[in-house]
């Protein structure tokens, strides 16, 4: 029997997809000239980008300033500030259960105090394992593949390999337990649930992160640790002298993108715990999604006047990172 | 302690601080793959073997033998006879407390043992069933293939659109092109997860909703793309351009036919990113998707481990199913992906 020849079946359609691509492109050209074709080869993105990322942001606001439940901006009422005003009436913003609308407070707290710990712990162990791997190691190639290889794991992934073994009768309650502990309730709990939650998003985040400053490192020109050795500087001094301040332009990278991802968390978290026991692990982006989209009223106003706090804070953050590459570039020159 | 990380190694022998490397990266070894391997082993576990507590390191399940005369193998036992003596014996049936079993070499002589005296003999056997039964029990065929849509046709055209774009950027002199460039990048400060309610009114009334095409759309046009692609085809020599116009190419054909070829290495950078995006994205298909049927594999993933009684062995193997893509990409691409993340700082 006589195999049909796939790639010469398969060429047509693509060619004839082509044809229809490439005509008005042709036709353009053929009318106008050359000027209008770099806005047409540009159109697709920019038609894209336009409806799918600066009109949402127009929405966006207008929503913030509007009430009711209607999902179409012309059915809603327009109440000014009044959802900023629901989100901020608090009686001492420090203490959520004095506020209108506890769950937010509580989830900027949760974010602010989850943002604090999980960046100053992903910058440590990233800076101590990009130093590590930075040593004449046997196989870095590999070792640097083993801490890696999280990073490209789904979200939903990293938080099902965790819950399994977190779970009240999963390996780390029988580690425990043959070492003559008692089981624990690791994600039932507020104060364990919190810990792990920190503990997995590091464990998913710090490859990339590494990978950056092991970059960084390596730039670092020989030659100057061997003029440190030459003048017989004691190894904490080369790396406090020569090591850190050269390191310092990409730690400094890594840690305004390390708070920027952070205070945005909520894929692991929203599988792992569900943001509780309680809402003890209830971030401001689940805070958002469940105002918007779990509650059995919607209340998409609300929604999106949360989204703004949290723009403010990513503003904030992307600023810090612009001065921050802009002083870097301007140190290259 | 901080002398430990500047001092390099000594010639030929082991000092304190290549212990502590060493044992920081087989501690890490553990720490980063360990939990992976779990996950693996634990999904060829079968039902009764995944709720044993404490767990076993391998699966493992009872032993059967084929006994003849029988039409099913028959579970193996160790039994404790009443001389003392312990035999191997198969199953062929139980009656209340007392159990029928025999020699498999002699079939023809049964014994009849109480059920105290005897315990299961198991050996390593993986639950293949696990994997095996995902497409019957699950509209599992149906997720993999929702994801492997979004995925595939999502590529291919955050590729067609952002070299488009990226060719426009770089081959081009026209007003208004630092605008539109710095515009492109721009977007990088809106993170999705700030349009999520206004995006989902855009695509409702699209009438986008529920359809894969409602995830694909709001993400083929990247920030990250277009830059990476552009600054690549910044580096080709515009004289190939200027040549192919005198020979009177269409416009069209200079970006289909010499620059597009010559970009394949940023492509492919590119390609390997989106499909991981694509791959591993979660909240907006929850946002868009919320028919059952219209779930990719991650929302699958994400709805089982919510039922109030978890089928931990379907779902683990389901979990494996969903990693093995990015770890093909790991095993065999890793270079590419630590390249673009070296050379853009982009995830």
């Amino acid at each position: 029997m006589k195999t049909p020849d796939w790639k010469a079946l398969a060429a047509v359609p693509v060619a004839a997809a082509f044809r229809l691509v490439e005509a008005p492109f042709h036709a353009v050209q053929r009318s106008f000239g050359i000027t209008p074709m770099p806005w047409l080869f540009l159109a697709p993105n920019l038609v894209i980008f336009g409806v799918f990322t600066f009109l949402p942001l127009v929405i966006n606001f207008y929503y913030a300033f509007t009430g009711g439940v209607e999902l179409y901006p012309s059915q809603r009422p327009f109440t000014g500030t009044e959802n900023l005003a629901i989100l901020f009436d608090c009686g001492n913003h420090f203490d959520p259960s004095t506020c209108r609308k506890d769950l937010f407070w509580r989830a900027i707290w949760s974010t602010a105090k989850f943002s604090v710990l999980q960046v100053t712990l992903m910058v440590l162990f990233s800076v101590i394992t990009a130093l590590v791997l930075n040593r004449k190691v046997i196989g870095r190639g590999f070792w640097r593949g083993v801490f890696f290889y999280p990073v490209l794991l789904s979200p939903v992934v990293v938080a099902l390999i965790w819950k399994w073994i977190l779970q009240r009768e999963g390996v780390l309650n029988a580690f425990i337990a043959a070492a003559g502990g008692a089981p624990l309730e690791w994600l039932t709990s507020a104060g364990w649930s919190f810990f792990w939650v920190i503990f997995v998003s590091v464990w998913a985040h710090m490859g990339f992160y590494t990978l950056i400053l092991l970059a960084g490192l390596q730039a670092i020109p020989k030659d100057l640790y061997e003029a440190a050795q030459m003048d017989h500087a004691s190894p904490s001094r080369t790396f406090w002298r020569v090591t850190l301040p050269l390191l310092m332009p990409n730690l400094l990278v890594v840690c305004v993108l390390a708070a920027i991802r952070a205070v945005q968390i909520f894929d692991e978290v929203f599988v792992l715990t569900g943001g509780g026991p309680g809402s003890a692990t209830t971030f401001i982006v689940q805070f958002i999604y469940q105002t918007g989209f779990m509650e059995p009223i919607r209340l998409y106003g609300l929604a999106a006047a949360g989204s703004l706090v949290l723009a403010a804070a990513l503003i904030v953050l992307t600023l810090v990172q612009l001065r921050i590459a802009g002083e870097r570039d301007a140190k290259r020159q | 302690m901080i002398g430990f990380f500047t001092r390099t190694r000594g010639q030929g022998r082991l000092d304190w601080t290549d212990w502590f490397t060493y044992g920081y990266l087989t501690i890490g070894l553990f720490l980063m793959f360990g939990p992976v391997a779990w996950l693996v082993l634990s999904s060829f576990k079968t039902e009764s073997a995944i709720t044993e507590f404490p767990p076993r390191l391998l699966p493992m399940g009872q032993k059967q033998v084929a006994v003849p005369g029988e039409e099913k193998p028959r579970p193996v036992y160790r039994v404790t006879l009443p001389d003392g003596t312990t035999r191997e014996l198969a199953e062929l049936r139980r009656i209340g407390l007392t159990s029928t079993m025999v020699d498999p070499s002699r079939p023809d002589e049964p014994i009849r043992v109480p059920i105290d005296q005897r315990t299961p003999v198991r050996e390593f056997k993986l639950a293949t069933e696990n994997y095996t039964d995902l497409a019957g029990k699950f509209d599992f065929g149906r997720y993999l293939w929702n994801s492997v849509f979004i995925t595939i046709v999502a590529t291919v055209l955050t590729l067609l659109f952002n070299s488009m774009a990226a060719f426009a950027l770089s081959k081009y002199r026209f007003s208004g092109q630092r605008t539109v460039f710095l515009l492109i990048l721009s977007t990088l400060m809106v993170p999705p997860t700030i349009v999520l309610v206004p995006n989902f009114l855009v695509v409702s009334e699209l009438g986008l909703l529920n359809s894969l095409w409602g995830v694909i759309w709001p993400a083929v046009a990247t920030p990250t793309g277009v830059f990476l692609l552009r600054q690549y085809m910044l580096t080709l020599p515009d004289e190939l351009i200027d040549a192919a116009r005198l020979d009177h190419a269409s416009e069209w054909r200079i970006y289909w036919r010499i620059v597009l070829p010559l970009t394949a290495p940023a492509l492919a950078v590119l390609a390997i990113f989106s499909v991981m995006w694509r791959w591993n994205d979660f909240l907006w298909p929850l946002v868009v998707l919320s028919k059952s049927e219209k779930f990719t594999l991650q929302l699958a993933l994400n709805a089982f481990q919510g039922d109030l009684v978890t089928q931990w062995n379907y779902l683990l193997a389901m979990t494996v199913i969903t990693l093995l893509p990015v770890t093909l990409v790991f095993a065999f691409l890793q270079k590419f992906v630590t390249q673009g993340i070296a050379s853009a700082g982009v995830k």
